[in-house]
């Protein structure tokens, strides 16, 4: 019983940039333009009277042209109900843009969408929540902005606050809240829409380790319950497990759709390096909450080849440059499953001599060495990062390539390809029962 | 599965959603929630809390009474306490101004609202008259400790305020929503609204009368002249309001004291003296203007908010 909620067709978004599309002109621009109009209009007349037909009289009265972005062109599928689709793609690629229009917070440009039912859209969390009003107020107001009526909100108003826990600050301001129990309450209002159709952008990337895997639970408890999501995420991990199909966004066109696991998979090979020597990160995407522009990693090389071999040693030069001085830097990589969970670390800062301050603003170097990798063999995200002191964060990039460990010489053949994890020498004694 | 028939919606660039005003009602609970924000967000954290909203006209209304009365030597027309006939122009224009200053800063001080959630943007100013509205009830007990302290009874014109409240509010929401709009693209209103509230308490007929401005501009001009010119100072929408409101507040009943002047040809002395009445055309001219002003308004906002996230 599948029919179409959401159709979009040839949906085209166009930026005017410069000019007059941001927002720093003023209005004194506007009576300038007003103002000179004449002047122009006679310039370009006699521009136009003195140049020959082929040429452009504007372009010789050397007036700018505005220049066009298209953050969408000819977009167009659509979606059936009780899908969950995930939408990938780099920054850049028009996945917000697209979730802005579907959400009717900006009108397309060219194009059509149709969607049957109620749209409730998550382009962030606790989005009018108002510092000053206290909890129990926030929750009124935040579930009203997205859509909830009143006598909705007071039906669910207990079980909203038990998701959030935050029972005894119901009453103070939510400026006086830590940070965590802010996004607990933001989260937990919008988790308890029920509208038709789900728009969520990146919300997951708040809050610590726990409470992102509860309202991951939540957001598979909503597309259980037979509703169309659509989510955007730079995370595959949480894409492939949420999602049934995946859109992939490219430059502002659908590069690809498909089943989740076929796209994302593409989407890494093609979209990250994979099996690569040698990884250049400056171009690539950093997460919304890296905030530090200090250090900036630049690449990392793998000395030894790849694949990698299991219980083999491997060597790795990572490149990075530090823009202004900064203290205690150490770098790690991380190798996750394709899902992105992390199952090994190797970090720089278990010495306290191999944390420099970096006093002078130029490019580093660091050669990080494993002696026996202990990886199973299986095709591993690579993730790679920097802080400062013990928490710090300075750069940080989940997934930047796929990496391959291959079985080594010491490899027990019963170890199959799949088998990801880590594999550890115990010490044993074998005794008499 | 049994569901309720599911609403369509179709997005189409240029389709300013068809059903606009069914979707304002819609929202009409999203408009009473960011209403009630405001209003307890106004005051808190400040000691004096919504007493602001009695200090600022108060205080006004006593400047203006020395100043024009004590200073100035100027007369109230029926010689009505000047205290009470400043307070009856000083309230709406102050509900006029608060509404103007507080709708042009609504839409961008709800930048993270307009980028992120839909909904017809006219919500946000129009939340932010219904905060001034809520000022100027508060402010009213001025008028009616004024009202004691002169011993002045109120008369059943008073009925007729309701209804000049709506005129004020109509008055309000069309420059209003110009202004919301303008600001969201040229900040440049930030710094227009404040100017123009500055100088248009003395444009209104705030601290004097209106037959003041009218017998004056007589007799200057002379008759003709000076009533042409009057019926350019009514195109004010608040001049219309704020002599309704004197109209309901001061009244007493007495001859049409401006119909007098411009129909005999009295004296200017005439006009002050035997005011206290009504002046049709200038109040007719005045709620006009409103009412256009009130239409470009809806028109301009309704034609620019489709944009407000893009260059907000």
């Amino acid at each position: 019983m599948s029919n179409t909620i959401i159709s979009v067709e040839n949906l085209s978004k166009r930026y005017i940039l410069g000019k007059n599309g941001g927002n720093s002109d003023g209005l004194r621009h506007m009576i300038q333009d007003l103002a000179t109009a004449p002047a122009r209009w006679l310039k370009n007349g006699r521009a136009r009277l003195a140049s020959s037909p082929g040429k452009n009289g504007s372009a010789v009265a050397g007036e700018p042209a505005a220049e066009e972005f298209w953050a969408l062109k000819e977009v167009s599928f659509t979606i059936q109900q009780g899908e969950v689709v995930g939408i990938i793609g780099r920054n850049g690629a028009g996945k917000s843009t697209l979730l802005k229009i579907l959400s009717r917070i900006t009108e397309q440009t060219k194009g059509r969408v149709e969607i049957t039912g109620r749209v409730a859209s998550l382009l962030e969390v606790g989005t009018g929540f108002h510092p000053e009003l206290s909890g129990r107020e926030n929750i009124f107001l935040n579930g009203a902005i997205l859509g909830m009526s009143r006598h909705e909100i007071k039906r669910k108003f207990d079980e909203i606050v038990a998701f959030a826990e935050v029972e005894k600050f119901l009453d103070t301001p939510v400026k006086r809240y830590s940070s965590g129990m802010y996004v607990r309450l933001a989260f937990a209002v919008a988790a308890h829409l029920e509208p038709e159709i789900l728009i969520v952008d990146e919300v997951l990337a708040v809050g610590d380790a726990q409470f992102q895997k509860k309202c991951l639970g939540k957001m598979q408890d909503v597309a259980r319950g037979g509703r169309t999501v659509l989510f955007v995420s730079h995370n595959m991990g949480t894409v492939t497990s949420l999602c049934s199909r995946a859109i992939w966004m490219a430059a502002g066109r659908v590069h690809r759709t498909g089943a989740v696991r076929e796209v994302v998979n593409d989407y890494l090979s093609k979209g990250m390096a994979s099996n690569y020597q040698v990884v250049n990160l400056q171009e690539l995407a950093r997460p919304a909450y890296v905030h530090d522009s200090r250090v900036r990693l630049e690449s990392i090389e793998w000395l030894t080849d790849v694949p990698l071999q299991h219980g083999e040693p491997g060597e790795a030069l990572i490149r990075f440059t530090a823009n202004s001085p900064v203290e205690g830097v150490s770098v790690g990589i991380g190798f996750s499953t394709i899902e992105g969970t992390r199952l090994l670390s190797y970090e720089t800062d278990f010495q306290e001599d191999h944390r420099p301050n970096l006093t002078e603003p130029r490019t580093y170097c660091v050669k990080m060495q494993i002696d026996a990798l202990p990886l199973g063999p299986a095709i591993y995200a690579l993730d790679i990062g920097c802080r400062s002191g013990d928490r710090h964060p300075l750069d940080y990039l989940p997934a930047v390539a796929q990496i391959e460990v291959i079985p080594g010489p010491d490899t027990p053949g019963c170890i199959v390809r799949q088998d990801a994890g880590v594999r550890l020498e115990s010490r044993c004694t074998w005794m008499e029962p | 599965m049994t569901a309720a028939p599911l609403q369509k919606l179709i997005l189409e660039p240029g389709r300013t959603a068809k059903n606009y005003w069914r979707d304002l009602f819609h929202y009409r609970e999203l408009f009473l929630i960011l209403a009630w924000r405001d209003v307890l967000v106004r005051y808190k954290q400040s000691v004096a809390g919504a007493a602001w909203a009695v200090i600022q006209p108060l205080m006004s209304i006593v400047i203006m009474t020395v100043i024009f009365k004590v200073l100035a030597g100027l007369q109230s027309p029926k010689n009505v306490p000047y205290a009470i006939m400043v307070c009856a122009g000083m309230l709406p224009w102050q509900f006029f101004a608060n509404a103007l200053s507080l709708a042009s800063q609504s839409v961008v001080s709800n930048a993270n609202l307009i980028s992120k959630i839909y909904f017809p943007r006219m919500i946000v100013p129009a939340s932010s008259i219904v905060v001034s509205l809520v000022d100027f009830l508060v402010a009213c007990s001025i008028l009616a400790g004024l009202m004691v302290w002169y011993h002045f009874p109120p008369t059943w014109r008073m009925l007729v305020l309701p209804p000049l409240v709506l005129l004020a509010i109509a008055a309000a929401l069309g420059p209003g929503l110009i202004v919301t709009a303008l600001t969201v693209r040229y900040r440049d209103f930030r710094m227009i609204i404040p100017f123009i509230i500055q100088f248009g308490i003395y444009v209104c007929p705030v601290g004097i009368s209106t037959e003041l401005v009218h017998a004056k501009l007589i007799e200057k001009l002379g008759v003709e002249l000076g009533n042409r010119l009057f019926m350019v100072y009514s195109l004010n929408p608040m001049v219309g309001v704020i002599d309704g409101f004197r109209w309901a507040i001061l009244g007493h009943p007495g001859a049409d004291s401006h119909g007098a002047a411009s129909a005999v040809a009295s004296s200017s002395a005439a006009v002050l003296e035997n005011s206290g009445g009504f002046y049709w055309p200038s109040f007719v001219v005045s709620v006009g203007l409103t009412a256009v002003l009130l239409i470009i308004g809806v028109y301009y906002f309704r034609k620019t908010e489709k944009a407000f996230a893009d260059v907000i």
